[in-house]
């Protein structure tokens, strides 16, 4: 991407009490991306964004917002209105809808006649239109949080903070707003950094990913190639990419590699994606939306790895399963409802599983203390 | 039951007449201690507001020591005052002694306390992040502050009522510091006590009912107030 640079953080540090709870050395944030922060709790996700919002004293590091470094606190002050954050709580006023989404444009001063019909569009878009005189206190989870977005748009911020703003939802009521959310981002080119535990939001949402442990970020970098790149296992479990197999490299070329999975995982040979010298051990990871499932070995498929395995466990995953497998080693499949159907998919039962070795990454190469 | 109804009979006399020694001292139960819940609301959320926003080592010795101060006996501070302004005491040369700015002073000094506990914990009692959301939504300091005012404006006038409360119905203090004193320092407390020792029950029931007539209508004010623009 070349386009320009929003928002940036140089050597972020940030203490509370001894304890450094945030150390980012570098991030950069550009104009219309959105941004998504993940990892587990505690890992300084929220932190991350409060600083980078100016919400929060950094200990140490700096921040440029549009080309100026924020040094005076008249500075932040001034950049805390050109942004704004919506949190997992909604945090609503104990006023009408309409009244809270008009706070932000109330307290810079924003005229009633030309307060209201921003109002009255952001409540439209954010489908909360005919809720405007309703009591905040009165709306369901759904409701309210929708109430924080359009409180939030309404502001037009130049960057968007959204801190697990679909944590607290029911499902339903977070699969409609992440469609919104998904549409409003796009249509506005918003500049947004979202944190969430969830990799199918930040799939949906997100442009870059960034994945956080302890208070730094251990990888950052477009959707695409955080999750089918991870680079070590903590973010490929992360990332979803369930099934990691640890084997030796036999063979290797052209970007390919053969490596035999280790005794204990069945001494499968695999091919894989990636650059390894024959003898070193490595670890692939395989994401469970490119393994596929059929009764047979076919022999015409393009899949150069397959393996007959037995099923251990189906478990429901929102529109399809999640099918576990033992193939010798462990192997995780997402089917539709109708292939788990067709292919009488049950614990126990017999199943071929096949990936391509376009869809076998690399994780990580053997270190110089033998270690994956 | 003839002592009541005569009592009820008199205190309606008393009322319809608009005897004027009773209009004095009603009025000036009611300029006192409303002043003093001024003074206190000011002392009070000045005290409440620093200590609820910021986090410093002592914070929960100085919350124990208003906690603790909201049960300060009036008689305790009638003592105080009347020392300190006594014509040799430190503040003496301010003269006030026996005077209604002295029982202002006194009940202040039993209403500040009340009023900077309850508005400490119900500051305390907002959402934790509140205080940055409004923050995030471009407030400067005093536009949060006012804010996180308005979202606890209830338990807030709860805590203003619960100081009018404390000091319209105080007589220790009153009666130390201002002396009962006829035409001056008179309130309707001290007025009780004095005709109810005399064994005037009728007059004593009359200013009773006052007190009780005045303590609503303050208290009825400020619940419309702090009902108002409250959506459904």
């Amino acid at each position: 991407m070349s386009r320009a640079t929003v928002l940036e953080a140089r050597n972020l540090r940030v203490h509370r009490g001894r304890v450094q709870v945030l150390d980012v050395p570098a991030l950069e944030l550009r104009a219309g991306e959105v941004l998504a922060l993940m990892g587990p709790n505690g890992a300084g996700k929220s932190t991350l964004m409060l600083t980078l919002a100016g919400l929060l004293p950094l200990s140490e590091g700096s921040l440029h917002f549009k080309g100026e470094t924020l040094r005076s606190r008249a500075d932040r002050d001034a950049f805390r209105r050109r942004l704004t954050m919506v949190f997992q709580d909604p945090l609503l006023f104990d006023a009408t809808v309409a009244q809270n989404i008009a706070t932000g444009l109330k307290l810079r001063g924003v005229p009633a006649a030309v307060r209201e019909p921003a109002v009255q569009a952001w409540a439209q878009r954010l489908g909360i239109g005919d809720l405007l005189d309703r009591a905040a206190r009165q709306l369901s989870g759904g409701e309210a949080q929708r109430t924080a977005l359009a409180r939030a748009f309404v502001l037009g911020p130049e960057i968007l903070f959204l801190d697990e703003p679909f944590a607290s939802l029911d499902a339903p009521a977070r699969e409609g707003l992440l469609d919104d959310l998904g549409h409003i981002l796009a249509e506005t080119g918003s500049t947004a950094v979202i944190s969430t535990h969830d990799q199918g939001e930040a799939a949906r949402l997100a442009h870059r990913l960034a994945v956080m442990k302890e208070g730094t970020l251990l990888q950052i970098g477009g959707l695409r190639e955080v999750m089918n790149h991870p680079q070590d296992p903590f973010v490929a479990a992360f990332v979803g990419m369930e099934t990691l197999l640890k084997g030796q490299v036999t063979a290797s070329g052209e970007g390919l590699l053969t490596l035999r999975l280790g005794k204990g995982l069945g001494g499968h040979e695999v091919l894989a994606i990636g650059e390894a010298r024959p003898g070193q051990t490595v670890l692939v990871g395989v994401r469970p939306e490119n393994v596929a499932l059929s009764l047979q070995t076919d022999k015409t498929s393009s899949a150069r790895n397959a393996f007959p395995g037995t099923v251990s466990k189906v478990l429901p995953r929102g529109p399809f399963f999640k099918v576990e497998l033992d193939c010798g080693f462990f192997l995780a499949a997402y089917v539709t409802a109708q292939s788990l159907a067709e292919l009488g998919l049950a614990p126990g039962g017999s199943i071929v599983a096949s990936f391509k070795a376009t869809a076998a990454h690399l994780i990580r190469r053997e270190g110089l203390d033998g270690e994956v | 039951m003839d002592l009541i109804w005569e009592g009820l009979r008199k205190a309606l006399e008393l009322l319809l007449t608009l005897d004027p020694e009773v209009l004095r001292i009603t009025l000036l139960s009611l300029e006192v201690s409303g002043l003093a819940t001024l003074i206190s609301l000011v002392i009070g959320l000045g005290v409440a507001i620093p200590v609820a926003l910021n986090e410093f080592p002592g914070k929960r010795l100085v919350i124990a020591l208003l906690n603790t101060g909201m049960g300060l006996p009036p008689v305790v501070v009638g003592l105080f005052v009347t020392v300190l302004l006594w014509r040799n005491g430190p503040f003496g040369f301010l003269e006030i002694l026996y005077t209604p700015s002295a029982m202002i002073l006194a009940q202040a000094a039993i209403a500040s306390p009340i009023i900077a506990g309850i508005s400490l914990s119900a500051l305390q009692h907002l959402p934790a992040g509140l205080r940055l959301q409004i923050l995030a939504l471009g407030a400067s300091r005093p536009q949060m502050v006012w804010l996180l005012l308005k979202e606890a404006r209830l338990p807030l006038l709860a805590a203003v009522m619960a100081g009018f409360g404390g000091v319209i119905s105080e007589v220790g203090a009153s009666i130390m510091v201002g002396g009962n004193i006829k035409g001056q320092t008179r309130v309707l407390t001290t007025a009780t006590v004095m005709e109810t020792s005399k064994g005037n029950f009728e007059v004593a029931f009359a200013l009773s009912i006052l007190l009780l007539v005045l303590a609503f209508t303050v208290n009825a004010v400020l619940t419309h107030v702090q009902q108002r623009n409250r959506p459904r």
